[in-house]
């Protein structure tokens, strides 16, 4: 204790500077953390909210689509064709040559692995927003056996790539999950 | 020079407005003489007249014009007695006592009524086609007034090079040249009461010119406004420009 | 420090309002006996008319609130009713739609008026840049707007320009879902549309404000671009330039009142009429004319990430403007060989509006790519080059000199030709 002294002497006009100056930057801090604290809730509330995110995935059941077929569900209010494709038009659309398509892309980049079976694809023609027919056999599919868009003529192949026609691109694949063998979640 | 110099800074800008005009020309429409032209154009009144019997009679059966009431039958000249009867001419939902979905006539305050409850039932009833909403259909197409009379009167025989979409019909003024909606008007469909011949293209015009003032029920008075304070600006101008001379006349600048 | 002001109002009760808050001291120095050159062309109308501009757009559109309905199922149905029902509620919709077109006309010249003139050198950088900021807030407030009648071009222009932000990498996706508050550009997106559409403005007032305050310290360039060295190179603002502005406000407003009485939808895309449907785009989405040039800058380069840069950069370029010209000589008059590239930059920029209204195919591509490269150059390699090389011709003494030497000034021959005796 006694020769504490002296250090807590010399030390006492410095320590008192360390001491304020700890305070400023912890007043400082939490001033900071305040501010985030306020600023956050105003933030996070142009985030989507509970009822827009209730309806940002859609689970569809696939058990009932027969091969060949494709039914439409509707995801975050657009149209998506899911599609239960034959043996046959799986084997056209990986056979295509990629310089014939004017929008290249691999049908297995289009499909998840080991479930080539099914296609997802958003149901809006990439031209002018069209939805395209073809979900039916009965329905005109266009030349590649994929959709018909009946109003500017673009056909799409059994992958949904743009084959003919003003469309610029390949219909889009939504982001979607299996959730076992017979359920997808899209979104 | 320096009056060259803003004349062609003006023409610049002007060419910067008028390009989204020009990038959207794609079929052009032979331009016709229209009652409601230039800034005096007013709307016929006996053509608008005319041309809401021909909607009402043809028209209405698919397309509807939501934004209007029937009480607005009164900017082109009808009574209020004749708006009435044709407003009684039309039931509209309405919900009955028992909560029941029922239906009543129209009246003048109530909306042109709607001939289908919703789109699905419009696009089932029409092969798969949308009528579309023709209450502001006249600003809602390049060419206005002019379009619209070139594709009701556009419609005939499709060339024999062309190959017809199941249901569509053939009409020059569509872009494609394919339509969903079959030929509208076809010489005496209606007959007007004022004895004038109902030919496609007279129904044409009385039709667009009442579309037209569907569409801008304010432009009577919007014209009648702007020219007398177009009038007043350029006095004012006047005025003001020889204020600033009388102020500025001891400067030299 | 504290103390009452010293009031010199003749009249008690402005005297008494002054001597405690010396408003009217204040507005008799700024606008009143303020000093400013005396050979300003009518190119010095164009920052009054934009600011009465702003007072009317603000005017209309808090009453144009007052009806308007920000909800995805009622906003097309709304302004229609504006249109039809309300009373002059056309006039108040058609005044504000076309008010927009006329702030771009306006501002667009003051900026070009600005570069002629060299208005951005020192000591005006930061009025110049302050200017900058007014131009962005402006752009934001205009692209809101638009999207608020919920048309098909109101829906798909927010889709297409929102969608910009997702070009930042990694956080791009989150950023875009942040802003349309969903997944698609929808009811929330048309709210915080509407809420900072009304709020925007009032910045716009603020910034406007630091404008003329910076404006008022540096004092007004002019034709010549030479400082002020006497006051009989300036008049006081009232009444010279009020009246002047006067004359320029009156001729405003003829061109205004002939837009909104007889081509109300000149500026307006057709497409914006039919309601804004998710499903179905438009054949071509084109921006409003004054965005034009930028969106031309955005499609000339085939990077998506790099049209945005370039995009951006287009404005970033007017901030370090001031520093890019290193020409000691502000106005063209002096610099014989900028004069000419000023006049190439304004056909680049027009076309650029011109290659934004066209499908990016053929020659607009060409066009549009020669043209970008063209505005980049101009500010970030001629304009630093070209000062050092220049040649300017022989300044004027002073602004009063020129006149009174009979030559060399702004207005031709007759005018300097008067005797000279009153000066």
């Amino acid at each position: 204790m006694a020769n504490s002294m002296p250090a807590t002497e010399a030390g006492h006009h410095g320590g008192d500077v360390t001491k304020r100056d700890f305070l400023k930057l912890v007043a400082g801090a939490g001033a900071a953390v305040g501010v985030g604290a306020i600023a956050w809730p105003l933030i996070d509330s142009m985030n989507p909210s509970a009822d827009v995110l209730a309806l940002s995935s859609t689970t569809v059941d696939l058990a009932p689509i027969q091969a060949g077929q494709a039914i439409t569900v509707v995801w975050r209010g657009k149209p998506v064709f899911v599609r239960r494709r034959t043996p046959d038009e799986i084997k056209t659309a990986q056979s295509v040559a990629q310089n014939t398509l004017a929008d290249p892309a691999l049908d297995s980049a289009r499909v998840k692995p080991g479930k080539e079976e099914w296609l997802v694809v958003v149901g809006i023609c990439t031209h002018l927003g069209c939805v395209p027919i073809g979900n039916k056999p009965t329905e005109a599919r266009g030349d590649f056996g994929g959709w018909f868009c009946p109003c500017h003529g673009s056909q799409y192949d059994v992958s949904g790539r743009v084959r003919h026609g003003p469309a610029p691109g390949n219909l889009a694949v939504p982001p979607y999950a299996f959730d076992g063998d017979t359920k997808i979640k899209i979104g | 020079m320096r009056i060259v110099r803003i004349l062609s800074l003006a023409a610049a800008l002007g060419a910067v407005a008028l390009a989204p005009a020009i990038a959207e020309e794609e079929i052009s429409y032979p331009k016709q003489k229209w009652s409601f032209d230039g800034p005096f154009g007013t709307f016929d009144r006996a053509a608008a007249q005319r041309g809401s019997q021909v909607f009402n009679a043809v028209c209405s059966n698919c397309h509807s014009l939501k934004q209007a009431y029937y009480r607005d039958l009164k900017g082109i000249g009808l009574e209020n007695e004749a708006i009435t009867a044709i407003a009684a001419g039309f039931n509209v939902p309405t919900v009955a006592d028992d909560g029941s979905n029922a239906e009543r006539p129209a009246r003048p305050s109530d909306h042109f009524r709607s001939p289908f409850a919703n789109e699905k039932a419009a696009r089932s009833a029409n092969g798969g086609a949308l009528p579309p909403d023709l209450s502001v259909i006249v600003k809602a197409r390049d060419g206005g007034a002019d379009y619209i009379y070139a594709l009701l009167t556009g419609y005939g025989e499709a060339p024999s090079s062309m190959k017809m979409g199941d249901g569509m019909n053939y009409n020059k003024a569509f872009t494609g040249n394919q339509i969903g909606m079959p030929r509208p008007l076809n010489d005496g469909q209606v007959e007007y009461a004022d004895g004038t011949k109902a030919t496609t293209e007279q129904m044409a015009k009385d039709v667009v010119t009442f579309l037209s003032y569907i569409a801008n029920p304010e432009m009577e008075a919007r014209k009648r406004l702007g020219v007398k304070l177009v009038l007043f600006l350029v006095l004012m101008t006047g005025v003001t420009y020889a204020v600033k001379r009388k102020v500025w006349a001891d400067v030299d600048h | 420090m504290a103390g009452l002001h010293k009031s010199e109002f003749a009249n008690p009760v402005v005297n008494w309002i002054d001597t405690r808050l010396p408003i009217f001291t204040m507005m008799q120095k700024e606008y009143g006996v303020f000093p400013t050159p005396k050979n300003f062309n009518y190119f010095w109308n164009f920052g009054a008319l934009a600011m009465i501009n702003l007072v009317i757009m603000i005017a209309t559109g808090i009453f144009l609130a007052m009806n308007y309905t920000p909800h995805v199922s009622m906003a097309f149905d709304s302004v229609e009713r504006i249109m039809r029902d309300v009373n002059y509620g056309w006039l108040l919709r058609y005044v504000h739609a076309n008010g927009a077109s006329m702030f771009f006309i306006v501002t667009y010249i003051h900026i070009f008026r600005g570069l002629y003139y060299g208005s951005y050198k020192a000591p005006r950088e930061l009025l110049w840049m302050i200017g900058v900021v007014i131009l962005l807030v402006m752009m934001a407030t205009a692209f809101m707007g638009y999207v608020l009648p919920w048309g098909q071009m109101s829906y798909w222009g927010a889709t297409v320009i929102t969608n910009l932000f997702s070009a930042i990498p990694v956080v791009g996706e989150s950023v875009v879902t942040w802003l349309w508050g969903g997944f698609s550009v929808d009811n929330p997106t048309l709210n915080r549309f509407f809420s900072l559409h009304f709020l925007l403005p009032f910045v716009l007032v603020g910034v406007v404000f630091l404008h003329v305050a910076a404006l008022h310290i540096t004092g007004s360039n002019n034709p010549l671009g030479i400082d002020v060295k006497s006051p009989q190179d300036t008049l006081p603002f009232h009444p010279y330039y009020t009246m002047k502005d006067s004359v320029g406000i009156c001729v405003y407003l003829l061109v205004f009142a002939a837009l909104v009485f007889f081509a109300p939808n000149l500026f307006m895309a057709a497409e914006n009429y039919i309601p804004a449907n998710p499903l179905v785009t438009p054949s071509e989405i084109v921006p409003e004319w004054y965005f034009l040039p930028f969106y031309a800058i955005l499609r000339s380069v085939p990077s998506k990430l790099g049209g945005v840069l370039l995009m951006f950069g287009a404005i970033a370029v007017l901030f370090v403007l001031p520093w890019l010209d290193t020409s000691p000589v502000r106005s063209s008059k002096f610099r014989p060989i900028y004069r000419n590239f000023f006049w190439v930059l304004l056909v680049a920029v027009v076309v650029l509006g011109l290659v934004g209204a066209h499908r990016p195919e053929g020659v607009w591509v060409v066009l549009g790519r020669l043209a970008t490269f063209y505005y980049f150059f101009h500010f970030l390699i001629l304009l630093p080059v070209l000062g050092k090389l220049e040649r300017p011709l022989p300044l004027p003494e002073s602004i009063s000199r020129p006149v009174m030497a009979g030559g060399g000034g702004p207005l031709p021959g007759g005018a300097a030709a008067k005797p000279m005796e009153k000066i």
